[in-house]
């Protein structure tokens, strides 16, 4: 895996939200990715940047532009330090939620990308990093 | 315009103002007496599960006030992508434009004026 391009955004508040999703839509772009996966990554990358400012109060989140086995895709990198998640399989059910939304963020985010990793640690943070492919596989 | 109110979003809108604007339009609705809304989101560019709740949450509000909503100019990619987030919009009714939300809106109006007229003969007849 090769790294070409790197970026790091903090989101500490949810006006951060719309710049941020700027920012990958800046990155899909550069790289030529059709405007289906990109709405798709951005969609998820909005979700996901959700959570965390919701139950992390923020984070950073890392964007880069990966190459591999000769694809080309966008890898986005979410780190918080909030409480974690206690029951991953549960969080990650479709209308599960421990506030007060719909429950779809973190199960819908990983149908709309390639590839979907959650590593939490309760009490110390969560990161969740998910792959997008130019060409959406 | 008739008695719809018209709303077009034009750029992608964060949360604050999005919970403004549902409030602001429940209020415009209870003001202006207006029986239908149509929300044109055909500049906006990303749907997620929070601005999809929004939009839930118009509709329902709205139709508890007695006017129906319609979103109108849903990009393609916004589609596509809402299916495999799993938000299904629920409750509110959709049109390729805002010609054919106006119809749609015509269309809902008139059947519960008919349906109203109904009644009244009913009632009618109960005096008769």
């Amino acid at each position: 895996m090769i790294v070409m391009t790197k970026d790091t955004m903090e989101i500490v508040r949810e006006q951060d939200v719309v710049p941020f999703r700027n920012r990958v839509r800046e990155f899909g772009t550069r790289i030529g990715m059709s405007l289906v996966n990109q709405t798709k990554l951005i969609t998820a990358a909005s979700e996901l940047v959700r959570n965390m400012l919701k139950y992390a109060s923020g984070g950073r989140v890392i964007l880069e532009v990966i190459s591999h086995n000769a694809k080309t895709g966008i890898r986005l990198t979410f780190q918080d330090e909030g409480p974690g998640i206690a029951d991953i399989a549960m969080a990650m059910r479709d209308g599960f939620s421990t506030g007060r939304s719909l429950g779809l963020g973190l199960p819908g985010a990983k149908r709309l990308v390639n590839e979907f990793d959650l590593k939490s640690n309760p009490g110390v943070g969560t990161t969740v990093t998910v792959i997008h492919w130019k060409h959406g596989r | 315009m008739g008695p719809f109110l018209l709303v077009t979003i034009q750029i992608d809108l964060y949360d604050r103002l999005a919970l403004t604007l549902e409030n602001d339009l429940i209020n415009m609705v209870s003001q202006t007496g207006a029986r239908g809304v149509l929300i044109d989101i055909s500049a906006v560019s990303i749907v997620d599960s929070f601005m999809g709740r929004i939009l839930g949450n118009i509709a329902s509000m709205s139709r508890i006030m007695d006017a129906e909503t319609v979103v109108v100019g849903m990009q393609p990619a916004v589609a596509i992508t809402l299916v495999e987030l799993g938000l299904t919009l629920q409750g509110v009714y959709t049109a390729l434009n805002v010609e054919k939300g106006m119809e749609l809106l015509n269309t809902k109006l008139g059947d519960n004026l008919e349906l109203d007229d109904d009644e009244e003969e009913d009632q009618d007849d109960r005096n008769d």
